[in-house]
């Protein structure tokens, strides 16, 4: 796997070859896993999202793409509970997210609520949120040992069986302050995957990075979508690895959805202005 | 050169022993008073806040002299009368724990907020968050501060010769009294202990604060 | 317990000391802003002896009581000079000394907050080192540390009963000849300490007022590294 890095994350065979490839099943036969609906969100005065819908299907990988200040990032956070919509509603495998029933009325949720569904999702951060007082080691099992209520052998074996899967099963007792970015991001992520999350999102885990060190966490990335299992929700700014990844492509602008589909559709075929314009930069 | 005064070192001696007291104990009333205000300043409920802010506000606004001499000489007219010793703890840990309060507080503020979601995003509990991740890094933070804080403690046990307790500052008066042509020489020595003891707090902060950061 | 007739005859006796704890305040906190920048600049001087001794002298002062060094300047300094000065005036010089300390590291800070490029720049203009101090460090380093330095003032304040151990008449030892007089102990101490909490509070109340309004808009950028 780190001898992908050597060669270059980015695979030469057409996506949709590869999709066939993998036996991965169309995500139009699969149920929705997370859906956005109606969903609003101000800061204050500033509308950040304008009105969106979206369904993420089980062991989707969505791209959002778009300028900045579009809202994808907000979209991600909503769903892992680090903001909440102004209005409308997100629902996790059928489930509100936000709203709960109590005596029959439907009220906001409480802690206990969010905590329960909060377990099907998982975040990468832009900035890795590494805990810095912590070993890489201590970092991977500390949500399992606390929150799954695993043994400590059990989930130091998930760990580091995790951290092989990133490449980084010899840095175990290794300190944050002493790993580089790439590696930092890595370590993330073998966190947050070892919670086994229904979907993740993939917050701009890039964008912090210097470029040497981007390849071999989007080969990392690459990697994990291998999951039939897991949602995978990219927002992200690398349009090439964008392009391989996903099964869709979600555009966003002001705050609003303005194109989605496949790859192809987007990239080869934009139909509106908006879709055009931004592509310019990239391609 | 003889010095006479020096036969007097035992009440020096004495007078240390009171000295050190008095700053243990009170630094236990403040260290205590700070964790609990510095928690509660952050709480989710507006009237443990409020609390916790108005015990701040206002003992950090007493002069510590003027409190320790009310508590000591004013308290016992409302029914209260504490032996010199309990009153210096009592006001000296209430002004101080006021100030430890605030460092407990911009400390725990100060971890940057990637943290709090880092651990949310994990689906720690709330208070798993703070025990696990906030607090041992926050504590690191603390240290520094902490240590002046205390050497600010250890120099206000010296107003207790108000309240006429027999610490060094009065012992070295007595001593003074009855060797009064060496004036120079005993409040000299007693500023070189003060000194020494204040080095001593200094020294084991840093090398504490080593010890909590070495993950750095 | 209470006696309102008594809390009246004493008022004006109390509000005159207050009035001696304000001026040792004031002249103790303005003889500190000196000596602070006398120790601040000092400390960065290109002599090392002179900064290691300041340095060395701001440790000691900082690291021991305001109170013995108030027993020393008063009792000790008699007998090794030929100065012995009234105790009102010991007692501004100890303020001014033990709280300079303070201000020099309040000084350093904002003086070490000041970009380097504005050295670098006062050197390639030729500017002298005074002219360099004058015109173009101080008035960036001094306004960020006004409201550190207005709380400092405070702390001062609250530190004038120290004062009467060298027989300074001021707030809290006007309320103990009082209460000793009149055998009355309750209401002079409260009042006394009722004066200082309310001073102090509204104090340092304006600070922070002070501080919301001027510190929205003020940053002082003249690019360069910090």
């Amino acid at each position: 796997m780190i001898a992908e890095a050597q060669r270059g994350p980015y695979s030469e065979e057409e996506p949709s070859i590869r999709l066939e490839k993998l036996g991965r099943q169309q995500p139009a036969k699969r149920k929705p896993i997370v859906r956005y609906q109606s969903i609003h969100k101000s800061f204050g005065e500033l509308e950040v999202i304008n009105g969106i819908d979206l369904d993420i299907f089980s062991g989707e990988k969505i791209a959002l793409i778009g300028p900045s200040g579009s809202g994808k990032t907000t979209l991600g956070r909503m769903l892992m509970t680090l903001e909440e919509p102004t209005s409308g509603s997100i629902l996790i495998d059928d489930e509100p997210l936000w709203q709960m029933e109590r005596k029959g009325k439907i009220v906001r949720a409480n802690e206990k609520h969010l905590h329960r569904i909060r377990s099907k999702i998982g975040m990468v951060f832009q900035h890795f949120n590494l805990f810095p007082h912590m070993s890489v080691l201590k970092n991977v099992t500390l949500a399992p040992r606390s929150v799954l209520q695993l043994s400590k052998e059990e989930a130091e074996e998930r760990a580091v069986e995790m951290l092989r899967k990133v490449g980084l099963e010899q840095k175990l007792h290794d300190f944050p302050a002493q790993l580089s970015g790439g590696q930092k991001q890595r370590v993330a992520i073998a966190r947050a995957l070892v919670m086994q999350p229904k979907v993740m999102v993939f917050d701009e885990v890039t964008s912090a990075l210097d470029p040497e060190l981007v390849g071999e966490v989007l080969t990392v990335i690459k990697d994990i979508a291998e999951d039939d299992d897991m949602a995978m929700l990219l927002i992200t700014h690398e349009m090439e690895f964008a392009r391989e990844v996903a099964d869709r492509i979600v555009f966003g602008a002001e705050g609003r959805i303005v194109e989605q589909g496949t790859p192809e559709q987007l990239f080869e075929n934009p139909q509106s202005d908006r879709l055009k314009s931004f592509l310019q930069r990239f391609l | 050169m003889n010095a006479p005064w020096l036969e007097s070192l035992p009440l020096l001696a004495d007078g240390l022993l009171i000295t050190l007291q008095v700053t243990l104990l009170a630094s236990l009333v403040a260290l205590l008073l700070a964790a609990a205000a510095g928690l509660a300043r952050l709480s989710r409920y507006a009237i443990i806040r409020g609390i916790a802010t108005g015990y701040v506000e206002l003992f950090r606004s007493c002069s510590l002299l003027v409190l320790l001499f009310w508590v000591y000489f004013a308290l016992p007219f409302l029914g209260i009368e504490l032996s010199k010793v309990t009153a210096a703890v009592l006001a000296i840990g209430l002004n101080i724990g006021a100030y430890g309060a605030e460092i407990v507080r911009s400390s725990i503020k100060a971890i940057p907020s990637g943290q709090h979601e880092a651990g949310i995003a994990l689906n720690l509990s709330p208070n798993e968050r703070m025990l696990r991740i906030i607090l041992p890094q926050a504590a690191a933070r603390m240290l520094p501060p902490f240590g002046n804080l205390l050497i600010e403690l250890l120099k206000s046990t010296s107003l207790v010769y108000f309240i006429t307790l027999s610490d060094l500052t009065y012992e070295a008066m007595v001593i003074r009294n009855n060797y009064y042509t060496w004036t120079p020489q005993i409040f000299g020595s007693l500023l070189i202990i003060y000194f020494i003891l204040s080095s001593c707090v200094f020294v084991t902060f840093r090398l504490l604060e080593r010890k909590l950061t070495a993950w750095r | 317990m209470w006696n309102w007739d008594y809390v009246n005859d004493l008022l004006p006796s109390l509000l005159k000391a207050f009035g001696v704890t304000l001026g040792a305040t004031i002249a103790g906190f303005l003889l500190s802003i000196v000596i602070g920048l006398v120790f601040a600049v000092a400390a960065r001087s290109s002599i090392g002896p002179v900064r290691w001794i300041v340095r060395a002298v701001v440790e000691f002062i900082r690291s021991t009581p305001l109170l013995v060094q108030l027993f020393f300047l008063y009792f000790s300094l008699p007998m090794l000079t030929p100065f012995a000065m009234p105790a009102f005036i010991t007692g501004i010089i100890g303020l001014g000394l033990h709280y300079g300390t303070y201000m020099s590291e309040v000084f350093r800070s904002g003086i070490d907050a000041v970009p380097t490029g504005q050295w670098e720049a006062s050197t390639a203009l030729h500017l002298s080192k005074r002219k360099t101090w004058l015109s173009v460090i101080l008035p960036q380093a001094l306004p960020p540390v006004i409201p550190v330095m207005g709380n400092y003032l405070i702390v001062i304040f609250k530190e004038t009963p120290t004062l009467s151990a060298i027989t300074v008449v001021e707030l809290l030892l006007t309320a103990k000849s009082e209460a000793s007089i009149t055998y009355r102990v309750f209401e002079p101490y409260t009042l006394a300490g009722l004066l200082f909490l309310v001073t102090s509070l509204l104090f340092s109340f304006g600070i922070r007022l002070l501080e919301r309004r001027y510190f929205g808009t003020k940053q002082l950028t003249g690019g360069g590294k910090r």
